[in-house]
């Protein structure tokens, strides 16, 4: 009896999240195929009457989206991998070694994560202006690495500590260096950590938009996020939201492909069975 | 294959504490050497010096003629067995067994004939695509042993490597590991806390306690001479019995009754006062069993508890000792890691004996097998120096007194941490 009920509660919290989290992506979807006459209608209803791809064919058209979607992936790839080296190495140092300041660099690297972007992006705009990187990908690229690296950080320590040292301290006795040791054997059992922290650095540089608007003024580096917002239309009291909800659902599609791919190779519990257990 | 010799090797951590004091063992080509003593006791810092794991503090630690004291791990070729196997838990077991190798930049072909003859050795053909979490602790066990000897190393290094085994597995391995040292007759170092691995395995056997060897001898040497008292109770299983012991002339008067001592036992207890004396529970045996048993050096007492195990018996029986004595026993049990309450004696008997518990019995004793200690320092008055491999006290007393005093500097560092 009770557990029929538990069942029956289990599934209904289990739908109301579903509809909670789904309902908003499901609208935009359902609104990318409504045409420009059934947006502009007053109050349209749910699903579309006529459902219609013009609104892919029309975005993928548009020279500035292609531009602003190359500039975001290049700009938040590159922001991953420099970030997720300079962690690994970081987090790795942090993790094995005993250095005075230690616990000062993790709390600095914390105290950044908290920095509001907002009260940095006046300096930001006034620096990048004088040094000649304003509306570049790495005027882009800097921010978003200093911004992304103290999570990354923390998260690969944790991942390195909990690799039993004995496992590096094997690789030295069968002939390894430093170096070997930490790049067969550290890295690899550290893998699902770095895939982790590489998610999460490429969505925060994904889906960033006050520095991208900030900091750029041109399709040459302006990312998707930001030049979403320069979507307005001919006439400023009727937008396309047919073209928006598009542009939406495209660039959500990377990031669903990139945990797809990405949570294979998060698999917790790798370290199973390197020592007894 | 080389000898290691272990000079004067002091080991003192960041935080003072002296975890090994000027220890000298020399490991000789070939020879099984077993580390051993309680936790504690430095032996596995030692041998993490030996491979290059932990700095040495002073002393030479020399493989062969090379001095390898600055010589990083990769450098020293030695092949090591961790506690707990330390596999590569990402690679096969064919990859595990192999990294040594392919480190060493072999070829393909060579790499996988030499695997295939590790893991033919150690019956783990039908394993070598598997990965180490799917193995059982005995088969990681051999992986691990596996990756040890596809080098061509000079020495293996074990680590209390059976100590996360069943009961049952630990016997199996421990023969497997004998066979293997013996088949490839390459010199080995292994750490253990256990005294049965170490009299089972070792050519010789270093018993070190506070990070100072007691003791180095071969494990007969060991059990028939030990050297002081924390030898004679480390080794043996059930422990050697202490009693509280005064010699007078060549007769020992013990709380359970008096025995005669031949003469060249007492010789050195003479005058000593209150001494402790050591037998082994095989010492004893159920005069009514024993059909030759000569008179003086029998004795009567109320048995305890029998503890009947078919092919013997172990008899209990309780004793009051006085308070001096009591205190030394009471630390050596501590150094011991014992938490033994009460002062007894183990007896083992012979299956055949009928005694009960409860029973008033008539005990014989070999009289020519009792050791003596001096309660104070702990050194053993009887101990057939040629037959005792080396004790450090005897050779140098200055020595093991000054590496005594830095094991004692030890105790302060860890009280002062408490404090």
């Amino acid at each position: 009896m009770n557990e029929t009920r538990n069942k029956i509660g289990t599934w209904v919290g289990f739908l109301f999240i579903l509809v909670w989290c789904l309902l908003p992506v499901v609208w935009i979807i359902s609104m990318s195929l409504k045409g420009p006459t059934e947006t502009g209608a007053g109050s349209p209803q749910f699903l579309p009457k006529d459902p219609t791809f013009e609104n892919y064919g029309d975005i993928l058209d548009n020279p500035d989206f292609r531009d602003s979607l190359i500039n975001s992936f290049g700009i938040s790839m590159i922001a991953t991998v420099l970030s997720v080296i300079l962690a690994t190495l970081a987090a790795y140092a942090i993790a094995r070694l005993e250095f005075k300041g230690k616990r000062v660099v993790l709390s600095l690297a914390l105290a950044i994560a908290m920095f509001p972007v907002v009260a940095l992006v006046g300096p930001l705009f006034d620096l990048w202006r004088t040094i000649g990187i304003f509306d570049t990908w790495i005027g882009l690229i800097i921010p978003y690495m200093s911004f992304t690296l103290p999570l990354a950080i923390w998260t690969l320590s944790a991942f390195f500590r909990e690799i039993p040292w004995e496992m590096e301290q094997a690789a030295q006795v069968d002939g390894a260096t430093s170096w070997q040791a930490f790049r067969k054997v550290i890295v690899p059992l550290a893998a699902p950590g770095v895939f982790t922290a590489a998610i999460l650095t490429f969505f925060f540089a994904w889906n960033e938009f006050v520095l991208a608007i900030s900091l750029t003024s041109t399709t040459q580096s302006r990312t998707v996020p930001a030049q979403l917002s320069f979507f307005v239309g001919p006439d400023p009291f009727n937008p396309p939201y047919g073209q928006l909800a598009t542009a939406s659902v495209l660039v959500t599609i990377p990031i669903i492909i990139i945990v797809l791919l990405f949570q294979r190779k998060i698999v917790a519990g790798l370290t199973s069975g390197a020592v007894k257990g | 294959m080389a000898a290691i010799d272990i000079k004067n090797i002091v080991k003192k951590y960041g935080d003072g504490f002296p975890a090994v004091n000027d220890i000298s063992i020399d490991v000789q080509d070939g020879e099984f050497m077993i580390l051993v003593g309680p936790s504690g006791c430095g032996k596995s810092t030692l041998l993490r010096m030996i491979v290059g794991l932990e700095d040495i503090t002073s002393g030479d630690m020399m493989i062969g003629d090379k001095r390898v004291n600055d010589l990083a791990p990769r450098d020293r070729n030695l092949a090591m067995v961790f506690q707990n196997y330390a596999l590569y838990p990402h690679l096969t077991v064919y990859e595990n067994i192999a990294f040594p190798l392919r480190l060493a930049g072999a070829s393909n072909d060579e790499v996988d004939k030499k695997v295939r003859d590790a893991s033919k050795t150690l019956e783990l053909d039908e394993h070598l695509e598997r990965k180490p979490g799917n193995l059982s602790g005995g088969q990681r066990q051999r992986v691990a042993m596996g990756r040890a000897i596809v080098r061509d190393a000079d020495a293996f290094l074990f680590d209390e490597p059976l100590s996360n085994l069943d009961a049952k597995l630990r016997g199996q391995m421990r023969t497997e590991i004998a066979r293997l040292q013996k088949r490839l007759g390459i010199t080995t170092v292994y750490v253990t806390h256990d005294q049965t691995e170490a009299m089972t395995l070792g050519d010789r056997v270093a018993v070190l306690k506070r990070g100072v060897l007691q003791q180095l001898a071969t494990p007969r040497e060991l059990y028939t001479n030990p050297g002081n008292l924390f030898v004679a109770g480390f080794i043996g299983s059930p422990p050697m019995n202490f009693v509280p012991a005064e010699v007078d002339g060549t007769s020992v008067k013990m709380p359970f009754g008096t025995v005669e001592l031949p003469p060249e036992k007492t010789a050195n207890a003479q005058g000593k006062g209150l001494l402790i004396a050591g037998i082994r529970p095989e010492h004893f045996e159920d005069a009514s069993v024993k059909d030759d048993a000569p008179a003086g050096s029998t004795f009567r007492a109320k048995v305890d508890v029998v503890e009947w195990l078919g092919n013997e018996a172990y008899a209990y029986i309780p004793f009051e000792a006085p308070p001096e004595v009591q205190k030394q026993l009471t630390e050596l049990e501590r150094e011991l890691d014992g938490d033994q309450m009460r002062t007894q004696l183990v007896v083992s008997l012979d299956g055949a004996s009928r005694i009960a518990e409860g029973d008033e019995a008539e005990i014989w004793v070999d009289a020519s097998k009792i050791h003596l200690f001096d309660p104070t320092t702990g050194e053993n008055l009887t101990v057939d120096e040629s037959r005792a491999g080396r004790i450090p006290e005897r050779e140098d007393p200055k020595a093991k007194e000054k590496a005594e005093k830095m094991a004692d500097q030890g105790e302060q560092v860890h009280s002062a941490e408490e404090a």
